[in-house]
């Protein structure tokens, strides 16, 4: 579904990655790891086409967008949905207006139209009160849960999440894997999480969300389920990938580094 | 000791670089700026808004900066003009100065003082907060949702704040000229409109057009390339607001030289 080859990209003379190759499958889910400025957010960037790679292939579906115009890129960015590290979202539009952008943009749906579609997506982050509010109004946890209804406007297959655990406390920051473990386990959207929060990352790689019968949903631990098994970690070192593999392996490996980043 | 040559050698030739790429990227921006005119989807709403907050919201200062700017012209050509016992003509020395020069100008660099900088630090937060990143990953082009519709609601609105600049100014000089200089109120008027040439009213709509234009790309080009957090949109608004006014007075001049060599054959 997304796949590196031999990617390299620099920025001002200073190379970020050298030589990134990986492959991310539907249902998957991939959790990359690495200190600020190792080039995380840079994939999700190249990943949407917002920036060109120096040399390399970058694969979407089977087809390469490295060489792609903006026109076409804007095809590939509607298959994937991403969520910024503080929400980036609109100062100058309401709630309704940010997670309805796409709709507005487009000028197909009606005004109650979009108001529906707004609304459905509010509630699955639970934020339907809000939808009047502007983003200076909303608190650092509000924004990235409205910057991730904004983001699944257009029903995503994919979900880019750039580090949306960060300067969170650990309460929100639960709320925010939870909303990402339902995303990926009851809709099946293919996640792609950028962070250097072992602690959201273990979550997600250890739960599992199962809708019960009586229509509530709930968290379960361990077990070989698929989804579980889908989540696989990568660890950004100095421009390259170190490591490659679940996080069983990785809390085994005896690399220093590794050991430093998850203990 | 032969990197260090190397060095000072690279170093003058790379800010050379630097600067051909600086305005290779600002001409780029401008030409992409003008390029979504003629294409599809346009963005008639914000261009409103845009015209609103430029015209509407400029209105004000624009107002004070003429009457009193025409009223300290008044006063000035008095005591110039008395030495050679032309006080008459008080009229048409207000209106030329205004119309010519100071209309344009000052409007310009009032202008860009409050529209330049404003655009560059909404920009640069946007860049900052990595809105613009959103947009574009939500598939919008943000030069044509924010460069465009910012460069034509300045070039519109500004060569209509011009007019109310030199009017207001004409009209500040007239009351210095009728209860200080005691002129009598249809000899300052007949004077002013007499004094004023065809070329004096292409030049006066030519320059708030071309500085409008200056004063929105650059605020937006440095807006767009802000770095370096909140630090960054500070320095972004000094910045525009500097560059602008510079650039505003060096287009003066080359615009001066224009319409004085193209008057003989605006003037019949």
């Amino acid at each position: 579904m997304i796949e590196f080859r031999n990617v390299h990209m620099s920025f001002n003379d200073e190379l970020i990655l050298k030589g990134v190759s990986f492959t991310i499958i539907r249902g998957q889910t991939k959790i990359i790891l690495g200190v600020s400025g190792s080039g995380k957010s840079t994939i999700l960037k190249l990943i949407l086409g917002l920036i060109k790679p120096d040399s390399g292939q970058i694969l979407i579906d089977d087809q390469d967008i490295t060489g792609l115009k903006e026109p076409e890129l804007v095809e590939v960015r509607r298959r994937i949905g991403m969520v910024f590290q503080e929400g980036a979202l609109f100062d100058s539009l309401s709630v309704r207006e940010n997670v309805g952008y796409r709709l507005y943009e487009e000028g197909k749906m009606s005004e109650q139209e979009i108001q529906d579609a707004v609304l459905r997506l509010l509630g699955f982050v639970g934020l339907e009160e809000a939808i009047d509010k502007m983003p200076a109004e909303l608190s650092g946890g509000m924004k990235r849960r409205v910057g991730l209804a904004r983001a699944l406007m257009v029903s995503p297959k994919v979900v880019l999440y750039d580090e949306p655990t960060a300067g969170l406390d650990p309460i929100t920051k639960r709320s925010i894997v939870e909303l990402m473990i339902k995303l990926r386990d009851l809709e099946g959207v293919t996640t792609v999480f950028v962070t250097h929060d072992i602690g959201a990352a273990r979550i997600l790689s250890s739960e599992y969300a199962v809708a019960e019968p009586d229509g509530t949903i709930s968290f379960r631990r361990g077990g070989e389920v698929l989804c579980l098994a889908n989540v696989h970690f990568l660890m950004l070192q100095d421009g390259t990938i170190s490591f490659e593999g679940r996080f069983e392996e990785l809390r085994e490996s005896r690399d220093p580094y590794i050991q430093r980043f998850v203990t | 000791m032969s990197n260090r040559l190397v060095d000072a050698l690279e170093a003058p030739s790379r800010l050379l670089t630097n600067a051909i790429l600086e305005i290779q990227s600002y001409t780029l921006l401008s030409f992409r700026a003008i390029g979504n005119l003629f294409t599809r989807p346009i963005y008639g709403r914000e261009i409103f808004l845009q015209m609103d907050r430029i015209g509407v919201g400029s209105l004000t200062i624009i107002i004070l900066t003429g009457f009193f700017t025409g009223a300290v012209l008044g006063i000035q050509s008095e005591s110039a003009l008395r030495r050679y016992g032309a006080v008459s003509i008080t009229g048409q020395l207000v209106a030329i100065t205004l119309i010519r020069e100071l209309g344009p100008v000052l409007s310009a660099l009032m202008v860009a003082g409050r529209i330049g900088s404003g655009i560059a630090a909404e920009l640069g937060s946007m860049v900052v907060s990595e809105q613009i990143t959103a947009m574009r990953a939500l598939g919008t082009d943000p030069i044509r949702k924010l460069v465009t519709p910012r460069m034509v609601a300045t070039v519109v609105m500004l060569p209509m704040l011009t007019v109310i600049c030199d009017a207001v100014g004409i009209g500040g000089g007239w009351i210095i000229a009728r209860y200080k200089l005691l002129l009598s109120s249809s000899q300052y008027w007949s004077d002013a409109m007499n004094a004023i040439l065809f070329s004096d009213a292409v030049g006066s709509l030519m320059k708030p057009i071309v500085f409008g234009f200056i004063i929105s790309m650059t605020g937006c080009y440095v807006g767009l390339n802000t770095h370096g957090g909140t630090e960054g949109v500070g320095r972004s608004t000094i910045s525009a607001v500097v560059s602008s006014s510079i650039l505003v007075i060096a287009a003066d001049f080359f615009l001066n030289n224009l319409i004085i060599s193209i008057s003989p054959y605006l003037n019949p």
